[in-house]
C-alpha cells in the first residue's frame, strides 16, 4: 500500500505542479465567467444611449412612453426626418394619425440601426398605449383600467413536482441545462484524463522506466497508482473551479451598479413579489432576471447533484481509463498504434455523449433508461437524468443499480487491464490487437 | 561458501518458444556471478524471473534458503535492466529519491543515501537537473547509482558498462568490487567476454534457454584448453614438427605448439632444451572466454534463434 501511495503521489505532483495545469485550471473559470458576468454588465448598464424624437399627432401615446436607463423620448416641435440628427436626437419616431381599423405602420428612422430588443419594447410600450386609447375610449375608466393591469400583470407558469404531501418547484430548463453541462464536462474529462492516463503508460514503457519500477511493484499497483493518482488531479481541477467560479460568481455581483443590487436584494426578501406589480414595475429588467436566475439555480438539489456528478465522474474515469491503460501499455512508440487501438474505447464515449443530448430533453425513455444503467454510457447519461430530480425521474432502485453495476463495471476493467497491462508493458516491437489483448486477459500468462 | 541464490530447474515457455528450458545454477555470497550467452538466449527471461517481474512456470527460486517471494524479497533485490530508463522530465534527486522509496527505504534514509553516492561519484551538482539534461554515460551512472542505493544483497547488472567510456568504467567497475567485498552478491550479466574474465568469478553460458557451461572462469578455461604452448625464442626456423608436439604457426619470434596425446609440456621443454633451441619464454595458451563461447554457440547453432514450437 505504501508502494502504491508513493506511485500516486509522484503521479499527482508532477502534473499538479506542471505549469499547463495551473494555467488551465485558473484562466478557464476566469474566461467562463469573464464571458458571464461581461455580457450581463454590458446589456444591463447599456453603453448605448437613444435620444428619440417623437412626432405624434394623436396626443395620447406620450403618457406610456417613458424614459428609460437607455432610452430617452422627447416631443419636440418642428422636427422632421430631414433635422433630427442635426438636433441632436439619434432617432426619429414617427406615429401616424390612428385609425383603429387598420394596421397602420410605424416608422422609425435612425442614422444607427436600432438592435431588436429595444425595438420590441419600443412597439409593445406604443401598442399597449393604443390598446389602453381604445378601452378608455370604449367607456372605461382609467382607475378600472390600473386596476386590471395590476391584476394581469406577469402570470408565470411554476411547474412543481408532488412528492408525497409535499409539493417542490422544477424547472425543466435549469434541468436540461444542469444535465447538458454535466454531462458534457463528463465527456471531456473522460477524454481529457483518459488520453492522459494513456499518454503516461506509454512514456513509461517508451523511455524504458517501466522495467525498473515493476523490479519494485507489482505492474497492478504501478498502473492503479498512475490511475489514482491522474484521478486526484482531475478531482483537484473541478474543486479549483467550484472555488473560483463561486468567488468569481461573487465579486461579479460586487460589480453589478448599487441600484441594480438593491433591486436584486429586495426581490430576494420580498420572495419576488415586491410588493405586487407597482414593485414589479420598479424592479428593472436585468435585476428580475438576475433574481429569476438565482431562484432558478436554488430550485435544483445541488447536494444530491454534486455528490452524483462526483461519483459518476470517478466512476466513468475509472472505468475506461482503465482501458485507456491497457492501450497504452501495448503501444510501441508508433502514435499511430494508439490511434487505431483507442477506437474501440472513444466509440462508446462519443455514442453515450450523443445519447446524453437526446435524454436531457427526454428523461424517461426506455433507452434513457438502459443507458444510464450499463457502465459504458451511465456516468454522462444518468448524470442527464439525475438533474430532472431524484426519485422523481430517476428512482432509488435504479440509482442504486446503475451506481452498482458502474462499481462492478470499473472492477471488472480494472481487473482485465491489469491483466493485458502486465504482458504489454514489457513487450517491446510486437504489434498488437485488441484479439491479443483479450487473449492475454483471458489466458495465463507468467 | 554459503549460497544466497538457488535456481531449480527454471522453466518458462512463451507460445512460440521455450524461453528458458530446465536451468538450474547456484550463486555463491558475495561472488561476481557472470551470465552469458548470445542475444535471445533467455537471460533476459531468467533475470526477470529472479527479480520477480515473471512468475516462472516450473521450477523454484530459493532466495538465502528460502522460496523467493517476490513481494517480500523484492527489496533485496536491486535490477539495472538493459534498457535503461528515467522519467525525462523529473529532477534527477526527486527521481532518486522516488525509485529508493519504492524499493522500500524510507525518504530520510534514502535522502541520506543518495547523498552519499552523488558525493562518492560526483553527482552532486545533478541534484535540480532533468534526466533530458544528462549524456548517456551520466544516465548510465545515475541509474547505477540508483540499482545499488538500498544496499541489496543481490545486485543484477545487465550490460552495466554500455555507454561509459573508460574514466567511468573503471569508476563502476572499483564500486562493483567494492560492494562485492561489502557482502554483495553481484549478477552480471552481459555479452563482453573480456568484462567477464576480468571481473567474475562464476560464470554460466546459457543458449537456446538451456545451461551449456557452468563454472569458474580457471575451470572453464581449464576445462576448454587445447594444450597449446607458445615457445618464445629467436631462432624460430629450427623448431618443427616431431612426434611430442605439432606446430600451429608461427608469428613473430613466438611458435605455438600442440602437445600430442600421451606427451605432458615438461616433456616439451625438454625436447626443446636437449635440442639447444634458446628459449626465452614458455607459457601455456589457455582459450579465451570469447573463443569459448564462440565455440560453444556455434556448435548448437543458434546465433539467431529460429521459433519453435512447443
Amino acid at each position: 500500500m505504501r508502494k502504491i501511495w508513493l506511485i500516486i503521489q509522484r503521479e499527482y505532483t508532477t502534473r499538479v505542479k506542471n505549469k499547463r495545469f495551473l494555467l488551465v485550471t485558473f484562466l478557464m473559470p476566469l474566461l467562463i465567467i469573464g464571458l458571464i458576468f461581461g455580457s450581463a454588465y454590458l446589456t444591463s448598464t447599456g453603453t448605448e444611449h437613444r435620444k428619440i424624437a417623437v412626432v405624434d399627432p394623436n396626443g395620447f401615446i406620450k403618457n406610456s412612453l417613458k424614459n428609460t436607463s437607455q432610452i430617452d423620448f422627447e416631443f419636440p416641435q418642428n422636427i422632421d426626418t430631414s433635422n433630427y440628427s442635426s438636433k441632436g436626437y439619434t432617432d426619429i419616431l414617427i406615429l401616424p394619425k390612428f385609425d383603429s381599423a387598420k394596421k397602420t405602420d410605424y416608422i422609425l428612422r435612425s442614422k444607427k440601426s436600432m438592435g431588436l430588443m429595444m425595438q420590441n419594447s419600443i412597439g409593445d410600450k406604443i401598442n399597449n398605449a393604443i390598446e389602453d386609447q381604445m378601452l378608455q375610449d370604449a367607456g372605461i375608466r382609467q382607475n378600472v383600467l390600473d386596476s386590471i393591469h395590476k391584476a394581469s400583470q406577469y402570470a408565470e407558469l411554476k411547474a412543481y413536482e408532488d412528492k408525497g404531501n409535499a409539493s417542490k418547484e422544477s424547472s425543466a430548463g435549469l434541468a436540461m441545462g444542469i444535465g447538458y453541462a454535466s454531462g458534457f464536462l463528463i465527456y471531456i474529462t473522460l477524454f481529457i484524463y483518459g488520453t492522459m492516463v494513456m499518454r503516461g503508460v506509454m512514456e513509461e514503457k517508451t523511455n524504458r522506466i517501466a522495467e525498473v519500477i515493476i523490479s519494485s511493484v507489482k505492474p497492478f499497483e504501478l498502473m492503479l497508482g498512475k490511475i489514482i493518482g491522474i484521478g486526484a488531479v482531475g478531482l483537484t481541477q473541478f474543486l479549483l473551479w467550484i472555488i473560483l467560479i463561486t468567488t468569481l460568481t461573487s465579486i461579479g455581483m460586487g460589480l453589478l451598479p448599487a441600484d441594480l443590487q438593491n433591486q436584486v436584494t429586495t426581490l430576494q426578501q420580498t420572495n419576488g413579489q415586491m410588493g405586487g406589480a407597482a414593485g414589479m414595475a420598479q424592479a428593472s429588467e436585468s435585476a428580475m432576471r438576475i433574481y429569476n436566475m438565482q431562484h432558478t439555480i436554488s430550485t435544483a438539489n445541488w447536494p444530491l447533484i454534486m455528490g452524483c456528478f462526483i461519483f459518476y465522474f470517478l466512476g466513468g474515469y475509472l472505468f475506461y481509463s482503465a482501458l485507456f491503460a491497457a492501450v497504452g501499455s501495448v503501444v510501441n512508440e508508433d502514435p499511430q498504434d494508439a490511434q487505431s487501438l483507442m477506437f474501440p474505447i472513444t466509440m462508446p464515449i462519443i455514442f453515450s455523449y450523443l445519447i446524453t443530448n437526446m435524454v436531457t430533453q427526454n428523461p424517461n425513455t426506455p433507452l434513457a433508461f438502459w443507458a444510464s444503467i450499463i457502465p459504458f454510457s451511465s456516468p454522462m447519461v444518468m448524470m442527464a437524468r439525475i438533474a430532472y430530480g431524484v426519485p422523481s425521474a430517476v428512482s432509488y432502485w435504479e440509482l442504486a443499480l446503475s451506481m452498482i453495476i458502474l462499481i462492478a463495471g470499473f472492477l471488472f476493467t480494472t481487473w482485465l487491464s491489469g491483466k493485458i497491462y502486465r504482458t504489454g508493458i514489457l513487450m517491446y516491437g510486437k504489434k498488437v490487437n485488441w484479439k491479443t489483448m483479450m487473449k492475454w486477459a483471458f489466458t495465463k500468462q507468467f | 561458501m554459503d549460497t544466497l541464490l538457488s535456481l531449480q530447474h527454471l522453466k518458462k515457455y512463451y507460445a512460440t518458444q521455450k524461453a528458458v528450458d530446465d536451468i538450474s545454477f547456484d550463486i555463491e555470497k558475495g561472488s561476481i556471478f557472470g551470465l552469458l550467452g548470445p542475444n535471445g538466449a533467455g537471460k533476459t527471461t531468467l533475470l526477470r524471473m529472479i527479480t520477480g517481474i515473471f512468475y516462472p512456470d516450473e521450477g523454484q527460486i530459493m532466495l538465502e534458503g528460502k522460496p523467493f517471494n517476490p513481494a517480500e524479497d523484492i527489496s533485496k533485490i536491486g535490477y539495472m535492466p538493459e534498457e535503461r530508463g528515467m522519467y525525462k522530465k523529473m529532477k534527477i534527486g526527486e527521481q532518486a529519491l522516488y525509485l529508493a522509496q519504492l524499493k522500500g527505504l524510507s525518504k530520510a534514509d534514502a535522502t541520506e543515501k543518495i547523498i552519499y553516492w552523488f558525493k562518492k561519484l560526483e553527482m552532486e551538482s545533478w541534484w535540480n537537473k532533468k534526466v533530458e539534461d544528462l549524456s548517456k554515460g551520466m544516465s548510465q551512472k545515475l541509474q547505477f547509482v540508483i540499482t545499488v542505493l538500498h544496499e541489496p544483497k543481490l545486485i543484477i547488472l545487465d550490460e552495466p558498462f554500455s555507454g561509459l567510456d573508460p574514466l567511468n568504467a573503471n569508476l563502476i567497475k572499483d564500486e562493483i568490487y567494492g560492494l562485492a567485498k561489502k557482502g554483495s552478491t553481484i549478477i552480471f550479466s552481459t555479452h563482453r567476454m573480456e568484462q567477464v574474465e576480468e571481473i567474475c568469478d562464476h560464470i554460466v553460458l546459457v543458449n537456446l534457454g538451456k545451461k551449456i557451461l557452468d563454472g569458474t572462469v580457471a575451470d572453464i578455461k581449464q576445462q576448454f584448453k587445447e594444450n597449446i604452448f607458445s615457445i618464445e625464442t629467436n631462432q624460430i626456423d629450427n623448431i618443427i614438427d616431431n612426434g611430442i608436439f605439432s606446430i600451429v604457426r608461427k608469428e613473430d619470434n613466438k611458435v605455438y605448439v600442440k602437445i600430442n596425446e600421451g606427451y605432458d609440456s615438461n616433456q616439451v621443454l625438454t625436447h626443446l632444451i636437449s635440442n639447444n633451441h634458446p628459449i626465452v619464454a614458455y607459457n601455456e595458451l589457455l582459450p579465451s572466454l570469447n573463443e569459448i563461447f564462440i565455440k560453444l554457440v556455434e556448435s548448437t547453432h543458434a546465433s539467431a534463434r529460429a521459433f519453435q514450437n512447443i
